[in-house]
């Protein structure tokens, strides 16, 4: 189960993960990502992976979890 | 304005509070720290069932089970560092100076005796700055004990920055590798706390006083205190429109209306605030409720830290509520985007909600603030804030009709009857 | 290979790589966050810099193995990556040098970027700014084409495509931090430490 997880820290609100992967990221008022932390459907897990590769802070990654911790 | 208010009968009762605070009669009384001169693994894996035996959580608000961060500190490997979390950013908290004042030896035990365990080869005690009774009192305390049996690992004294983010754990081990007070991202919750490459143990003051009492009397007579579920005592701050305001020692699973009578209400209270300014309100129809974690989340409260402020009839809650909103806004580390500009726009409204300048959208826009800013920090500060929003408008749903129709209480102009850090002003716009 | 072709070939691999790496700054400047145009996805401007910057990467390469292998001036392998050691127009060549550097160093360093803190990381980028201006000066500064008028053009536009994407770049950046600051005028806060935003912020230093 692949689940988008997203670094506060890290992220300064480019917004280009909600532009690739509006199915499972939408963006607050003030532009920074809202994930659900469901399991992504397996046909979104290749345009995910683009998503973390173009975010410029690094600040999204994918894990897999076995279950909700 | 901190006296101890307890009124414990001097019995073998389990208890932290109230022990001789100089070194020889802190040994009189309650004996050496139960420390072997080396730490085989047989006396850790004892060490270790003990704790496990007696279910402690931290006392710093998180709850953790002390056993199981041990675990994960132990599992790190490494020869890590015991950091003693003295730092108390809670402004209605004051149960941890007060102990370390009057109490520094079982606290300084109780971070020897998890050096032992976990294989730490330092102990470093954390105070804020400008906190310099508390300091000197730990520093008189390290000199007693320094190089003798009672101390085999190094203790140190260090004073970081007096902000509420600073003494976040995580906070905390960023300040001691970098000098920044700044919460890290952890998505893993297994994963120990790092300075550098080593690892460490972060744990509250009266945490650390518990293992220290629990090492010497053994973990049933903590569990002969409070609830099956959440036992032992705790140490409780009671302030607010009381005559006698203090910290008292109380058995986890006291009524909390019954922990607020210790410091006398003036009159009867109109709600009360737990858990600290990142807890929740209570209403009086729950005043009977336990001072316990399952029972007052139960209510929609929380446990946090062991704090209780009484409200009286005479003050707005909802006012009240805007100036700890916008305090806690004011004590964000600045490095998420939700906490940054969703705790300072949800004050805001709620400040707004305090004095009747409602628009239509505004408790609309409000909840969904709410539920969008909850959770999405890295750490969880902001969850305490949205936390104590969200129990304002529950508790004081009265006032927030009568408010939205425009007609605010005349309360919410009067003084505040919560205690801020005085450098920030607490005006309601 | 005969040397005139190698010398052809430098300069057009050369001019191309000015270009591409013009292109590469364009589009990094004017990835910013939140501010968009309209109907171009953010995300475009990240990924044509990523693979802008490597083809300019590639054509660098031709450049200097076009230039190393024609015999008819004397440039060493060292004096490619070892500023101002050429014996054929010390100066000159020696800024391509420089350039090169800068540009391999991000290359790493973006190649490695998991393995490093993100302030390093982004130092190095920051410095890769300079290759461009650098790469410009030794344009120029060869001599070979730059009597031409195309090749003059072509430099005046790629100066101002820069100019452009970075004036537009600061007024992002000013817009943005007076809305922060805008956001963190709330009584009862004291507003400056929100005044950098999302960035880190030490609160104090040690000691």
């Amino acid at each position: 189960m692949i689940r988008v997880v997203i670094d506060p820290v890290a992220c300064d609100a480019y917004g280009f993960c909600a532009e690739l992967l509006p199915e499972a990221i939408t963006l607050d008022e003030w532009g920074y990502p809202i994930v659900d932390g469901t399991p992504l459907p397996p046909e979104l897990v290749e345009v995910a992976r683009r998503a973390a590769r173009d975010c410029p802070r690094r600040a999204i990654t994918l894990r897999e979890r076995k279950a909700h911790s | 304005m901190v006296n101890a208010s307890e009124t414990l009968p001097e019995t073998k009762r389990y208890r932290i509070l109230g022990h001789p605070t100089d070194l020889s009669g802190h040994v009189a009384a309650l004996g050496p720290v139960p420390l072997p001169s080396k730490a085989p693994r047989t006396w850790r894996e004892d060490f270790v069932s003990v704790l496990e035996a007696s279910g402690l959580p931290g006392r710093g608000g998180g709850g953790f089970p002390a056993a199981i961060k041990l675990a994960v500190a132990h599992g790190a490997g490494g020869r890590g560092v015991v950091v003693v979390n003295g730092m108390e950013g809670e402004p209605a908290s004051d149960k941890d100076k007060l102990l370390l004042i009057r109490s520094p030896h079982l606290v300084l035990d109780g971070a020897q005796l998890m050096a032992a365990a976990a294989g730490a080869r330092q102990v470093t005690v954390c105070v804020p700055e400008g906190r310099d009774h508390v300091a000197a009192a730990v520093a008189t305390a390290m000199a007693e004990r320094a190089n003798t049996q009672h101390a085999p690992t190094p203790e140190t004294l260090v004073r970081p920055p007096d902000r509420f983010v600073a003494g976040e754990e995580s906070a905390l081990a960023t300040w001691l590798e970098s000098g920044a007070s700044l919460p890290a991202f952890r998505p893993d919750k297994g994963m120990a706390l790092r300075i550098g490459r080593q690892a460490a143990l972060v744990h509250n003051a009266e945490t650390l006083a518990h293992v220290a009492m629990i090492a010497r009397s053994g973990p049933d007579a903590f569990r002969s205190h409070g609830l099956i579920e959440d036992p032992g005592t705790c140490l409780v701050t009671i302030s607010g429109a009381v005559e006698n305001p203090g910290v008292v020692e109380v058995d986890r699973g006291t009524p909390v209306i019954d922990i607020a009578r210790r410091a006398t209400p003036r009159q009867t209270p109109q709600a009360l605030l737990v858990g600290g300014y990142g807890g929740a309100w209570v209403a009086p129809e729950h005043f009977a409720t336990p001072y316990a974690s399952l029972s007052l989340r139960a209510v929609g409260s929380s446990a946090g830290v062991g704090v209780v402020v009484v409200l009286g009839p005479d003050a707005c809650g909802l006012a009240e509520s805007a100036r700890i909103a916008h305090y806690l806004a004011g004590q964000s580390a600045g490095q998420c985007g939700p906490c940054v500009y969703g705790l300072p726009a949800v004050a805001d409204d709620l400040a707004r909600l305090a004095r009747g300048r409602v628009d239509v959208a505004l408790t609309a826009r409000l909840d969904r603030r709410l539920q969008e800013v909850n959770g999405r920090g890295a750490c969880r500060h902001p969850d305490g804030a949205v936390q104590l929003v969200r129990s304002a408008l529950s508790v004081f749903a009265a006032d927030v009709r009568v408010h939205a129709d425009g007609a605010p209480c005349p309360h919410a102009d009067r003084p505040t009857q919560l205690r801020f850090p005085s450098s920030l002003g607490t005006a309601v716009a | 290979m005969n040397s005139t072709a190698l010398w052809y070939a430098t300069r057009a691999t050369g001019l191309m790589a000015l270009v591409l790496l013009t292109l590469t700054m364009v589009f990094g400047l004017t990835t910013t966050t939140r501010a968009r145009a309209r109907n171009w996805p953010g995300f475009a401007q990240q990924e044509m810099h990523r693979r802008i910057s490597i083809l300019s990467v590639v054509f660098l390469g031709l450049h200097v193995l076009t230039s190393v292998m024609d015999t008819f001036v004397n440039i060493s392998w060292a004096a490619v990556v070892i500023p101002f050691s050429s014996k054929y127009q010390g100066f000159w060549v020696g800024l391509g040098a420089v350039a090169l550097d800068l540009m391999i160093a991000v290359f790493v360093t973006s190649l490695l970027r998991e393995r490093m803190r993100p302030a390093t990381w982004r130092a190095v980028h920051w410095l890769a700014y300079l290759s461009w201006p650098v790469a410009l000066a030794h344009t120029f500064g060869m001599g070979t084409d730059a009597g031409e008028g195309w090749v003059i053009v072509l430099g005046i536009v790629c100066g101002l495509s820069v100019a452009a994407a970075l004036g537009w770049r600061l007024r992002a950046a000013s817009r943005q931090a007076s809305a922060r600051t805008a956001h963190a005028s709330v009584p009862g806060l004291p507003p400056k430490h929100l005044q950098l935003g999302g960035h880190t912020k030490v609160w104090s230093r040690r000691g």
